[in-house]
């Protein structure tokens, strides 16, 4: 197969894989960099964050305390020399943002706005309006356009790493335009996919959300680290999934159960204030907020809906003015989508899977074990958040360790070869799969339905690993996926076009989310206590002895993930109590 | 509620086009987007369209639907009056299969006024200063998600494909109302050109057609009134 050919190949056009080929321009301007991506960069899913990015910014903050709030914020398990040289280096990317004309909102003195956010002592949340990582995903994407050395491939869809010799040489992918399918060599390959939400039924993640990086790099060997962390943000809109952001409490919202009491202060979460107090009540972690309604659902404190079960957030006490400056977003989503106004009326929300916080096992400079191979972003997991990951810190994640992957993967690239003859084979060999998987398919009579090993999967999920699990879930949840792994073998396929073949992209990345969600499954399986966002109901305990540890999810022929650990790094902050609000 | 979905489409190898009607039952609070598909899931897994954020902010899917162009992810069932669904691709931008329109012309003519943030002054080492005022004017010009729906509305653009078109006016605007931007000279000559701003005739289909709400017509006036005051 005839090869096309970069220095340095990124997979993904979010915060990201943007930042990261600015990055590598930078570095070193002789390196040629592609961006390879299955969405015009400007639909990836960074554009929907809302609330904000954090960095500390006022004199009375410092980095010791943006430092300690990730660090109690993910229950001890972030790699805290990971999180020192983010909240160094997260002062200088946000201002890097500003000087690329990111139209970040401004205090009356003109210099950038902050705001609280949930888990953080101080404010520190960066914000444009409530549409952060829109302005920020587009300030990306024109900046990338002054770099001619930056070239993209809009809309080209990847379905394999190509590997030779231990080395990362490259991936194959489908301009779904033509639906040629290629072979792209590289030196170094980036990948900064996003997550995984998609793996869920009920979730804030664009559609596009599929794991689609995290089981290339499974597929080629590379171990999935801290899978069984989901983050489950507490306030999504009931039919949608559509998130409210959590810059409403910031501003001073309340969560309120249908006796219109706010129920966090049952949960050692503080006692509530007409004022939001930081590291307190509806400022409290995610993880703990998005579990106390699970409480209060089984205490029938919850209200019935025609979408399942809610709670209430009430902002009417901030006034029109401020709800319109400060958040205009929420209130066009909930006219628009619940034909409610949040001036004059309370907004229904529940819990709704968010974040992933495992990813793709990098070290600090985004390098995988493999050679050649990187990643950052939603992807990747450093790890920076643990068991749970603070609001507004993933935005400035993306900017901090795209920066250093696009710097590293620049420097293992200079002087170095591209791939050989081996990767051009194994392309050829991947277009030949694809043909015959999903080209050549059966017909809708024999064959397995794909809407059908979706429903399969996301019901799995929902009921075998959600925000509580157990042995007994889990084990269910985990027979079903394998199930599912064998019958998407056989799926049917209606569309044989070249042209925009959606369907099998479709198709592609509901193996990916099989992959992914088997990580995800018996990664917890073998967690046996509960910290930050994993909770086991049989298991309810923190266990510091036994898992202040990584997992590693390596491949193996044909079945279930071996799970391997890996110690945390501790450099200032010995394991404590997670307090708040007290 | 029962609808009737009537959707375009275009085989890409022979350009045949026809319409595929389908009868669902849905939810009023469904989205477009949402019955769209569950078509594709339970009927015909070949429709081609394109899809990512699902509420608006990503600029997806922008398509004609009862003839007039707004986003699947944005538009309500219970928005549209009564139950006959017709799902069309945008118009002027060339369909290269189903609802999949050509995009790149679209994209290239927003490149031609320098599309990115050009500082005035070197940078100092924290951040550049702008007041809320200052923040203000450029507010509404930030919030293009470049969907293509305003510039795919524009009869100045369906005569004149060359016609750079509102959504690469609202990007200009976005830059040259930035007080710290200090690329006027360059957006400005690409603006002031025949093919430039003084083909738009006020007609406004690109307001009504902008699923943000950007006042684009008027951002086009203040374009034009500080091209003239240059002068
Ligand atoms: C609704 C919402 C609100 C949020 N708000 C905040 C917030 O306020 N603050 C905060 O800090 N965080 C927030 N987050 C989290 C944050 O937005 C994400 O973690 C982050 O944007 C992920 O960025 P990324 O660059 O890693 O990936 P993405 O932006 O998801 O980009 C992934 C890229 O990979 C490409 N890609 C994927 N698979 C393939 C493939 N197979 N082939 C080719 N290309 C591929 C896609 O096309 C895309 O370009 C929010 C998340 C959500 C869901
Ligand atoms: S899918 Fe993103 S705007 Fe509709």
């Amino acid at each position: 197969m005839e090869m096309l050919s970069h220095d340095i190949l990124i997979v993904g056009g979010g915060g990201a894989g943007l930042r990261a080929a600015i990055a590598v321009a930078e570095t070193d301007p002789a390196l040629n960099v592609a961006v390879v991506s299955k969405v015009y960069p400007m639909r990836s899913h960074t554009v929907s964050a809302e609330g904000g990015a954090a960095a500390v910014v006022r004199p009375d903050d410092s980095f010791e305390d943006h430092a300690y709030d990730t660090i109690s914020g993910g229950d001890w398990l972030p790699d805290q020399d990971a999180v020192e040289a983010f909240v160094n280096e997260a002062p200088r990317e946000l201002v890097q943002m500003e000087h690329w004309g990111c139209p970040w909102s401004r205090e009356p003195d003109g210099s950038v706005a902050v705001r609280p956010f949930g888990g953080m002592k101080i404010e520190r949340t960066w914000y444009a309006s409530d549409k952060t990582g829109f302005h920020m995903l587009h300030t990306l994407f024109q900046t990338s356009l002054k770099y001619d050395p930056i070239q993209r491939y809009d809309e080209w869809f990847v379905t394999k790493l190509l590997v030779d010799d231990g080395r990362c040489q490259g991936v194959v992918a489908i301009e779904l335009a033509t639906g040629r399918i290629r072979g792209i060599s590289a030196k170094a390959v980036i990948i900064c996919t996003g997550g995984c939400g998609k793996v869920f039924p009920f979730t804030t993640n664009a559609n596009i959300k599929n794991g689609d990086g995290m089981s290339l790099a499974y597929r080629a060997g590379v171990p999935l680290k801290d899978m069984e962390f989901i983050q489950y943000h507490p306030t999504g809109l009931p039919f949608t999934g559509i998130l409210i952001t959590e810059a409403t409490r910031s501003e001073g919202g309340y969560l309120l159960n249908k006796d219109g009491y706010r129920y966090l202060q049952d949960y050692d979460l503080g006692t509530p204030q007409p004022q939001p107090v930081l590291r307190s009540m509806e400022l409290g972690p995610r993880d703990r907020l998005s579990q106390a309604f699970v409480k209060e659902q089984e205490k029938g404190r919850t209200l019935k809906g025609p979408y399942g079960d809610y709670v209430n957030l009430d902002i009417r006490h901030l006034g029109e003015k401020v709800i319109n400056s400060k958040i205009p977003f929420v209130r066009e989503l909930c006219l628009k989508y619940e034909n409610i106004d949040p001036v004059t009326d309370l907004i229904p929300v529940r819990p709704v899977v968010h974040y992933m916080m495992g990813g793709i096992h990098t070290d600090i400079h985004g390098a995988t074990p493999m050679e050649g191979l990187f990643a950052a972003g939603e992807a990747a997991c450093v790890s920076i958040n643990g068991a749970n990951r603070l609001g507004s810190n993933s935005l400035t994640e993306l900017l901090v360790f795209g920066a250093r992957v696009g710097r590293a993967a620049a420097e293992y690239a200079s002087g170095r070869n591209g791939g050989g003859r081996a990767v051009a084979a194994q392309a050829a060999d991947e277009e030949e799969r694809i043909e015959r998987q999903y080209r050549r398919g059966g017909s809708r009579s024999g064959g397995e339905k794909m809407a059908d090993i979706r429903q399969r999967m996301h019901d799995a999920m929902e009921s075998g690993a959600g925000i509580y699990r157990s042995a007994e879930s889990l084990a269910q949840a985990a027979q079903e996926i394998s199930t599912l792994q064998d019958r998407i073998q056989r799926l049917a396929l209606d569309d044989s076009s070249q042209t925009f073949n959606t369907e099998l992209v479709a198709a592609v990345e509901l193996t990916y989310m099989l992959d992914v969600a088997e990580t995800i499954i018996h990664s917890a399986i073998q967690r046996t206590e509960s910290r930050g966002s994993h909770q086991r109901t049989d298991y309810p305990e923190r266990d510091d002895d036994a898992y202040l540890t990584h997992s590693l999810a390596l491949r193996q022929p044909g079945g279930a993930p071996a799970i391997e650990y890996q110690p945390v790094t501790i450099t200032k902050w010995p394991p404590g109590e997670r307090i708040y609000g007290r | 509620m029962q609808v009737t979905v009537e959707i375009y489409r275009q085989d890409a190898e022979t350009g045949a086009s026809r319409f595929d009607t389908f009868i669902r039952e849905v939810d009023p609070k469904d989205r477009v987007l949402d019955v769209m598909m569950e078509i594709k899931d339970q009927d015909d897994g070949s429709i081609a369209f394109r899809k990512s954020c699902g509420h608006g902010v990503c600029g997806s899917d922008a398509m004609m639907i009862n003839g007039i162009n707004r986003l699947a992810c944005q538009t309500l069932i219970q928005d549209l009056k009564g139950s006959l669904i017709r799902i069309e691709p945008l118009k002027g931008l060339k369909v290269l299969r189903d609802l999949i329109v050509d995009m790149d012309p679209f994209l290239a003519s927003l490149q031609k006024v320098t599309p990115y943030f050009i500082p005035k002054t070197t940078a100092p080492v924290r951040e550049q200063k702008q007041s809320i005022a200052e923040r203000q004017i450029f507010d509404d010009t930030t919030k293009c998600i470049m969907c293509g729906a305003c510039t795919s509305s524009c009869p100045s653009y369906w005569s004149n494909g060359e016609y750079l078109g509102p959504a690469t006016f609202v990007k200009a605007h976005r830059f040259i109302f930035d007080s710290r931007d200090g690329g006027d000279a360059e957006r400005i000559e690409a603006l002031d050109d025949r093919d430039g701003l003084w083909r738009c005739h006020s007609i406004f289909n690109c307001t009504d057609a902008c699923p943000r709400d950007i006042k684009i017509t008027q951002a086009i006036s203040e374009l034009k009134r500080y091209i003239v005051a240059r002068r």
